[in-house]
């Protein structure tokens, strides 16, 4: 979509703006792209999105480098919060994980209820294209792997991109390997990828992204009316309208689903795999 | 930039695609695209501006001067010649980030830290043109130039019409090198929509988005468009050439 950047006849205002730092799924999924254009239009604030996956985001916050955060490794946020780096966290939406391969499954994954389990037989049989760049998806995957009770690193046939999503995506793909992805990501790259779902629904794929302002008293320069008009935005009604809209036209399904206001908790299963039966449809 | 429907997986037709979307995006006009290409002209023209007011003046004093130390300040020059962009972008990046030591100046992914990052990475490659091409001048010129009352910046002027083909060099060399860097645009610009996205940072973020075509177009788009730059600069550059 291409949202025209109308400048502003805007009397003497000068230009606000904020730094984000942010997971690559809501950049390259298009996401932020079709929202940020609303929230500059209400507010005349610009938000320099810095997709950098959210190891990265959480570190520019520990620096003082952002001015708010948008990310979806809960675990690793909450040492954030703990230390005092991010404050006034909001639950924002969720989407799912999902493990992706060939549709021939070598290593027969498909349908597994237990993502760890599939990891323990992918291990075997490989390949298997991971991050391996510090992101939210990295730290899901890292979690899967302990919980499988394999020491990724002596797994033979896992390769680390250092890159995105959808570059791990496209590796993927030539490799005719497995994968974990946000569904985001996997949907927007839709046609270029022949691979297709084999795991998903567990609740520990579930995907869940929270915004956060970066803590003002420890990071002088943080821009904090800026970055509370971020989050406010992200979890105002019309924008949970926009991201539950976000997608549905071109991929058929939401890409996201909003959930501010909701109890994190009660988010246990994602509705996408309530929505949708079986795996392995695209 | 629109994204394709889906398309044929085939490599070879992305290539075909390619080439179609290139056409169609430059001949639809599509706006965001021209404003892509306009600052990508932008920020690399006034770096590589910057780089020969800074470069050229040092290229000359290297290749002339006699002072201790030339011969490693060349060397280190010549090292900066192939420097890493990337490594630039990071160091600037450093420097620039709200907690660095210029965090203060608010300049950390805006078009001026491009500027920045991609001045120094087009530096050293302008002095060590100048430097070369003027030591491919007569030695005794600058003597008999002076010698003839001509003052420094006169002198330097002369020298410079002189070495008119190595100086032309320096340019195609450093805006060469800036234009089609991504590290460091992308470190430091941030890749902002609207504001500080170029064309090689458009390419990544459409090829990690799997818009394939689109990335090859913008591709093309910047191949055409060094083509056009080093067009213009060639002749220039060979016009009246003996």
């Amino acid at each position: 979509m291409l949202w025209a950047h109308t400048p502003l006849p805007v009397a003497a205002q000068q230009p606000r703006d904020l730094i984000l730092a942010t997971t690559t799924s809501t950049q390259d999924s298009g996401l932020l792209d079709s929202i940020l254009p609303v929230f500059f239009d209400q507010t005349r604030i610009r938000v320099k999105v810095i997709a950098v996956g959210t190891g990265a985001a959480l570190e520019m916050a520990r620096r003082g480098d952002a001015d708010a955060v948008l990310v979806h490794a809960p675990a690793a946020e909450r040492k954030y919060v703990d230390a005092g780096d991010l404050v006034e966290g909001r639950l924002v939406m969720h989407n799912d994980f999902l493990i992706v391969g060939p549709a021939a499954d070598p290593a027969g994954i498909r349908g597994l209820a237990d993502p760890a389990r599939a990891l323990a037989r992918i291990a075997r049989t490989g390949p298997f294209i991971a991050r391996g760049d510090g992101s939210g998806t990295e730290k899901k995957e890292l979690e899967l792997w302990n919980r499988a009770g394999v020491d990724p690193a002596t797994v033979a046939h896992r390769e680390e991109t250092g890159q995105g999503m959808g570059a791990t995506l496209l590796v993927a793909e030539q490799r005719q390997g497995y994968t974990l992805t946000d569904r985001a990501t996997y949907l927007a790259l839709g046609a270029r990828l022949t691979l297709v779902p084999l795991v998903e629904g567990a609740p520990s794929l579930l995907n869940v992204y929270h915004a956060y302002v970066v803590n003002p008293s420890r990071h002088p320069g943080v821009r904090l009316p800026e970055a509370r008009a971020f989050v406010a935005f992200m979890v105002a009604p019309a924008t949970q309208r926009l991201i539950r809209d976000f997608g549905r036209a071109r991929f058929g399904q939401p890409l996201f689903y909003p959930d501010a206001g909701k109890d994190e908790a009660a988010l246990g299963r994602p509705a996408s795999s309530r929505e949708r039966s079986g795996a392995g449809v695209r | 930039m629109r994204p394709l429907s889906a398309g044929p997986r085939a490599p070879v037709s992305d290539l075909a695609q390619g080439f179609a979307e290139a056409l169609r995006l430059l001949g639809r006009g599509d706006p965001e695209l021209w404003s892509i290409i306009l600052r990508t002209l932008a920020i690399s023209g006034a770096a590589t501006l910057l780089a020969m007011v800074a470069g050229v003046p040092l290229g000359y004093a290297l290749a002339r001067g006699s002072f201790r130390g030339r011969t490693m300040l060349l060397a280190l020059v010549n090292t900066g010649m192939g420097m890493p962009p990337v490594v630039v972008g990071l160091i600037v990046w450093l420097l620039l980030t709200r907690s660095g030591p210029f965090g203060g100046l608010d300049l950390i992914y805006t078009r001026r830290a491009m500027v920045l990052a991609q001045f120094l990475i087009a530096t050293p490659l302008v002095i060590g043109f100048t430097a070369a091409s003027v030591q491919a001048l007569p030695p005794q010129l600058p003597d008999l130039l002076t010698s003839l009352g001509a003052n420094r910046l006169r002198t330097l002027s002369i020298l410079s019409r002189e070495a008119k083909l190595g100086l032309l060099a320096a340019v195609m060399a450093g805006f060469g090198a800036i234009v089609s860097e991504v590290g460091a645009s992308m470190t430091v610009g941030g890749n902002l929509r609207g504001s500080t996205r170029v064309l090689t940072t458009a390419i990544v973020t459409e090829t990690s988005r799997g818009n394939l075509p689109v990335a090859l177009a913008l591709g093309l788009v910047l191949l055409l468009l060094a083509f056009l730059v080093n067009l213009g600069l060639t002749v220039l550059q060979q016009r009246r050439a003996r």
